[in-house]
């Protein structure tokens, strides 16, 4: 954790309220939201207990299962479950935009639809429900298939496996956990750990007692907020829900009910919760490159839309070598580009990185202009600059600014004044080497002047793209050949389904 | 009250934390942590759901199913062996009265299980391994004795090997806990590597794989050397401490006050006392409640006020992360728009 | 009989040597503990390919080690063309290659393709495409690179020298890469780990003698880092001897500038404290023993030095530290004392190098507790590996009590081997020894 932080979180102790850490707001936020709040039964993989789902913060739609080991039951949530976020996935699909990329007319999705769930687990167990449900087949593809699964449950599966996945990219937000927003934006006065209790969280941040909300149980020993789940607290499942679950397979009339109402108790308060961050999050506004980074959302929903349109079989159950190489570097570009997008656009962020000595701020005290040597000599004044910071800086490293048309100029460290270790500010030497257009003199607006108040990274702003990896079908030796032989004229067939037997269920 | 006995699991959690020196003293001596807890008003909020509870049971029952043949395919599969038929492994009777006669029985089975040259499946057997001088008596699910009388521990667990993975912590912890067993059986020729089992996928088949647990061996092993430090602690603390759940909450308080603790939040997910050293820690101002990562650019700085006095201060800073918590103050304040 | 190490050495090249040109598996993995002949065997086994007339590609990590290599080739066989493949940023490569009339730079690989020898990072190597692949390829610090660095290569040769050490730091990624741990070709590993997973039967060979490693430090660095492939000193006792010129001046410096010199070994300890990184006492200990290093004069004397012996300059000290900020710290106090020329760097950028004696901040020193990265076994290993002569260590006393108080709760995931030595027990192995050498402040 960044010393900034820390003396943010030490504030907020002596506050007793959360405090900023950015002004601005670092994550895309759709004007229409899909809120997921989901519960699990204790003991299983993916045995989904019900779950609050919508659009309309007043208008939940409460799905459960009252027993769920029961495979029909399962079925009708997830089929239910479909019938509530597939129409929303798919309502963005047809509203496109072209763009150029590479020279091509390519057409993007304008929008896309972005799934917010409470917190990390519920991420993880939005994976987990793709994953579950992905290789079922249903009746209509394979009409021998034992227990097939309703018909638009393993599309279900494959949107949420690739909302999933697409989480796993630094900056990306088709799918956000409420936990990590609120953190990204305020400090609490506990630590992190403690912050991924969505209660406690939102408690420190608009006022309330953090620990009451954590901790806090009624005579009957019942918590007065909910975990925000997937998993119940032990005290609900065994002296309220076992019960009801017990009632309900003696089939005792009206049981089912007691049931849902049972979990709503549990759902409802997380759902407000949620709603209630968004609502303190739009009070920020967006970081001028959060729509950039959100266009790389819009892409990767068109991307999948289109590879369901294609007829793509399922994503496989791991990824192949030259699949994990490939999302292992474009996640590694996402984390650079974010760490510098998110300092560039928020002054509270580049304080964090003037503070660890890779940024600087400062006045400019003196221009002087020079040339390069060579045949047709260009603009590379020096500048002089005065400031408080204490980077690292040796003599040739390379220092980025960014411009006011939003263009980044790179310089070069000439020198930096004599007493670093002293009091008082340094002085650094900079060579402008870019960003001042094609000409003998350097274009408007990108030489700074003296009494000018600039801002260099010594991180570059944009992140280098590697070089390609090879296809599948041709892995090297070094990493055991093609992972399998693929037809020659078509795709990948697509992966078996989980074995199903008698035993899955208890 | 009666002094709780330690389980391999409890063993294993020293590990955790082992800074603390309250928690080695009542792990040591066997002080029940969960009805201090409550006794003390900062009840813990540790519970098993009964639904995970009754699926970890029936998932155990289903592996050791028809005498073991199961379990016995899984570990030969995974060893590289034929196994063998069901009726050429032995699974004998192991109950006895009380828990140093099932060690006793225990420990006579393994012994003609290694003379006797074939498969043996003991079914919950018991071992006890000496902590801080005293027997601490465990309960492997399992453990398999192979042909040539090498020992195998087997560790069932409910959780899911999905894909070929699993929850690293919890497999972590299942290493360490496994660790306990291997080193309870030290005396035998037993594998450093275990056999963890769990249900495949999102099935009730299970699946398998073998863990390799020495660097949690030398950690167990490291930690329950240290144990034996107790009497110091022990000997350090006035004559008249008692951790009776009996007492009055102010004495109790006293007397568990008395034992330093070094909380962290990481003590939330591993020790039932853990609400109440946060509360402690957090009347106490101590930077360590906001993570154990703050503290190491505070240096001598240990709670919330002198962290913010030496920030607030506009002096020069002749202590490093004094200094450092001045420019940052003045880099968040400048950003925030605020004057100082 | 033991071997001599010379012999020992000796037999280990040549047992890689043949693997190499007439083996008959696709790879070679070397294991190099440090100073045991890395290089001097990547260019022997590339100046023997290309006598063969094998076409031959060498991978290595940095634009440093590129330029190194092709140096050393160009000094060893001045008329060997050798092709410097590079970027196309400014200064794209060293200008001491400038001096090698055989060595033939270019950004393209089509200008160099030809030559019997190109060189190359991983990174650059990735970019080219079209060209028919190298017969042979020699990947150098393969346990430096990453698994995807190797898929991206790995198409264009049709068999390898691997080299590397494994005790240094492993490579990393600055996002999680949880999702693949356990898969044999984990985009984050070390390329090795991924190449013997798929090839099991690959030979694997080790250089067995550190030539630059003192008979004072080989045996401790061998058993805490590399507890399952022991190796040994090429020289004896009392072939290295460090003398101080002048006479000590009784202060805990020169204290313990005199046990490392007799030694090898010295551990400057100072009063517990908790501290941020950069402890403005241990930074001053730490340009002190240096200055005063150079103040007395040392000369080293050694199996390759004249009678003599060879003064000691700041060329050939190194101060190591874990963090950036402490070897900035370090560099202006040694400013401010007048000493200049001495290197001061991290880890990460002191591996590979080599000097007479070195000055190392414990990454531990001051620290409330002990984190993964400072128990990283091949953070430690690389500064306690770096000497010649002789190491001294400069700490906070407190460390084994940090150590014990370790919480050990690491997770585990299926499929991934474990790695030895733990640094827990490295830390501690090397602490122990040092103990015995302990001057206080």
């Amino acid at each position: 954790m960044s010393l900034l932080t820390t003396l943010a979180r030490a504030e907020a102790v002596r506050a007793g309220r959360a405090q900023p850490v950015a002004t601005v707001r670092h994550r895309h936020l759709s004007g229409r939201p899909l809120v997921l709040v989901p519960l699990t039964a204790a003991g299983e993989a993916a045995a989904p207990l019900g779950a609050m789902v919508g659009t309309d913060r007043d208008a939940p739609v409460l799905l459960t299962v009252r027993q769920p080991r029961d495979r029909d039951l399962r079925f009708g949530f997830l089929a239910r479950l479909a019938d509530v976020v597939l129409p929303y996935l798919e309502s963005y699909a047809d509203d496109v935009d072209t763009e150029l990329r590479k020279g091509e007319e390519l057409e993007v999705c304008a929008d896309a639809p972005q799934i917010l769930v409470p917190s990390v687990p519920g991420v993880d167990y939005v994976r987990l429900l793709g994953r579950s449900m992905r290789f079922r087949r249903t009746a209509e593809e394979d009409p021998d298939t034992p227990f097939p699964a309703p018909p638009r449950v393993p599309l279900l599966g494959r949107w949420l496996t690739h909302y999933a996945e697409r989480a796993r990219t630094p900056g990306s937000s088709l799918l956000l956990a409420m936990t990590e927003l609120l953190g990204r934006h305020w400090a609490t006065g506990q630590s992190q750990l403690e912050d991924q209790h969505l209660g406690a969280l939102l408690a420190w941040i608009r006022g309330g007692d953090p620990e009451e909300v954590e901790r806090g149980r009624d005579a009957s020993g019942q918590l007065l907020t909910p975990p925000a789940g997937p998993a119940t607290d032990p005290a609900f499942d065994n002296r309220l829900l076992a019960k009801a679950t017990a009632r309900f397979d003696a089939g005792i009339p009206g049981s089912g009910d007691e049931i849902d109402a049972l979990l709503a108790s549990q759902l409802r308060p997380t759902w407000d919760a949620v709603w209630e961050g968004v609502t303190l999050l739009r009070e920020l506004a967006p970081g001028t490159r959060v729509p950039d980074r959100w266009t790389g959302d819009r892409w990767s929903y068109t991307g999948h839309r289109d590879r369901l349109r294609a007829g793509e079989p399922p994503q496989p159950r791991r990824d192949d070598a030259t699949t994990a190489a490939r999302k292992l570097a474009s996640r590694e570009r996402a984390q650079a580009e974010l760490a510098a997008g998110e300092a560039l656009d928020d002054p509270l962020v580049m304080a964090s990185r003037r503070l660890a000595g890779e940024a600087f701020a400062g006045t400019v005290t003196g221009v002087e202009m020079a040339m390069s040597e060579g045949r047709s000599p260009r603009p590379r004044p020096l500048v002089v600059l005065e400031t408080d910071d204490e980077p690292y800086l040796d003599p040739g490293v390379k220092a980025h600014r960014v411009l006011a048309t939003g263009k980044t100029q790179t310089a070069e460290v000439v020198e930096t004044g004599a007493d670093a270790d002293g009091p008082g500010p340094r002085t650094v030497v900079l060579r402008l080497t870019s960003g001042m257009g094609r000409g003998k003199t350097p274009e408007e607006g990108s030489l700074p002047e003296p009494g000018d108040a600039l801002c260099f990274t010594l991180f570059e702003h944009t992140a280098r793209s590697g070089a390609k990896l090879p296809d599948p079908d041709d892995t090297p030796w070094t990493h055991g050949g093609p992972p399998s032989a693929a037809p020659a004229d078509g795709p990948r067939p697509a992966e078996a389904p989980d074995p199903v037997t008698a035993e899955d269920f208890l | 009250m009666p002094p709780r006995a330690l389980d391999a699991r409890a063993l294993a959690a020293l590990a955790a934390n082992p800074g603390c020196r309250r928690r080695a003293l009542l792990d040591g001596a066997g002080v029940d942590k969960a009805r201090l807890a409550e006794a003390l008003g900062s009840p813990s909020a540790f519970g098993q759901s009964q639904f995970a509870f009754a699926r970890g049971n029936s998932f155990e029952a289903s592996v050791k199913a028809d005498g073991g043949a199961e379990l016995l395919r899984l570990l030969c599969r995974r060893l590289g062996v034929e196994p063998p038929a069901p009726a050429d492994v032995t699974v004998p009777d192991l109950s006895a009265p009380g828990a140093a006669g099932r060690t006793a029985r225990t420990a006579l089975e393994l012994r003609a299980a290694a003379g006797r040259g074939t498969w043996t499946l003991l079914d919950h057997p018991m071992l006890s391994l000496e902590v801080a001088g005293a027997a601490v008596y465990l309960e492997p699910d399992a453990v398999v004795v192979d042909p040539e009388g090498t020992v195998t521990v087997i560790e069932i667990k409910s959780f899911p090997i999905l894909d070929g993975s699993a929850d690293p912590s919890k497999v972590g912890a299942a290493a360490r806990q496994s660790a306990v067993y291997v080193l309870a059986l030290g005396a035998h020729r037993v594998r450093e590597r275990v056999l963890l089992v769990c249900p495949k996928d999102f099935s009730n088949i299970p699946a398998a794989d073998l863990l390799d647990v020495r660097p949690q061996l030398s950690v167990t092993r490291r930690q329950l050397g240290r144990l034996t430090r107790l009497e110091s602690i022990a000997a350090a603390l006035p004559a008249d401490v008692t951790f009776d759940v009996s007492l009055p909450p102010v004495e109790l308080t006293r007397s568990v006050e008395s034992v330093p603790a070094a909380y962290a939040p990481e003590c939330l997910a591993a020790c039932e006392l853990a609400f109440h050293c946060r509360g402690r820690a957090r009347a106490a101002g101590e930077v360590m409640t906001l993570g154990r990562a703050v503290r190491g650019e505070l240096g001598r700085l240990r709670t919330v006020d002198a962290v913010l006095d030496a920030a607030a201060d506009p002096g020069p800073a002749a202590d490093p992360a004094a200094a450092a918590l001045r420019r940052a103050a003045r880099l968040r304040a400048e950003a925030l728009g605020v004057t100082v | 009989m033991t071997p001599t190490p010379g012999d020992a050495a000796t037999r280990a090249t040549d047992e890689i040597l043949a693997d190499t040109l007439h083996g008959t598996a696709r790879g070679v993995v070397v294991d190099s503990p440090p100073g045991a002949g890395k290089s001097t065997l990547v260019v022997r086994a590339a100046r023997e390919l290309a006598a063969a007339g094998r076409r031959l590609m060498i991978v290595a990590q940095t634009n440093a080690q590129v330029d190194d290599l092709v140096d050393r080739l160009a000094t060893a066989d001045p008329g060997l063309p050798v092709g410097r493949l590079h970027s196309s940023d400014p200064h794209p490569y060293d200008r001491v290659l400038d001096r090698h009339a055989a060595v033939r730079k270019s950004a393209k690989i089509g200008d160099l393709a030809e030559l019997p020898i190109v060189v190359s990072t991983a990174a650059k190597w990735a970019w080219v495409k079209d060209v028919d692949p190298w017969q042979h390829a020699i990947v150098d610090e393969a346990y430096q690179m990453r698994s995807d660095q190797l898929l991206a290569v790995g198409r264009l040769f049709e068999r390898a020298l691997f080299v590397g050490d494994p005790g240094q730091l492993d490579p990393f990624a600055i996002v999680g890469s949880e999702q693949w741990a356990g898969l044999t070709y984990d985009p984050s590993t070390s390329a090795v780990t991924t190449l013997l997973a798929h090839n099991p039967g690959l030979p694997q060979r080790r250089l067995p003698v550190s030539w630059r490693l003192p008979h004072s430090a080989a045996r401790l660095v061998s058993d805490a880092f590399y507890p399952y492939t022991a190796f040994r000193s090429g020289t004896g006792p009392g072939d290295r001897r460090l003398a101080l010129t002048a006479a000590s001046d009784g202060g805990a410096a020169d204290r313990v500038l005199d046990i490392a010199a007799e030694t090898g070994w010295g551990l400057l300890e100072l009063p517990p404290q908790h501290t941020p990184r950069t402890d403005p006492e241990a930074v001053t200990a730490v340009a002190g023993v240096v200055r005063r290093l150079l103040e007395r004069g040392a000369v080293a004397h050694s199996e390759r030095s004249a009678d003599g012996g060879e003064p000691v300059g700041p060329d050939r000290i190194a101060v190591g530290t874990a963090h950036r900020d402490q070897a900035a710290a370090i560099r202006a106090a040694l400013a401010a004392l007048g000493v200049r020329g001495v290197t001061v760097d991290t880890a990460n950028r002191l591996q590979g190098r080599e000097f007479d004696v070195t000055v190392v901040l414990h990454p531990l020193s001051g620290r409330p507790d002990a984190t993964a990265f400072h128990l990283e076994t091949g953070r430690l290993c690389v500064l306690t590996s770096r000497h010649r002569h002789a190491c001294v260590v400069v700490s906070r006393a407190g460390i084994p009590e940090l150590l014990d108080e370790y919480p050990s709760a690491e997770p585990v995931r299926l499929g991934v081997e474990v790695k030895f030595p733990d640094g827990w027990e490295a830390h501690q192995a090397v602490l122990a020894h040092l103990a015995e050498l302990r001057v206080r402040m």
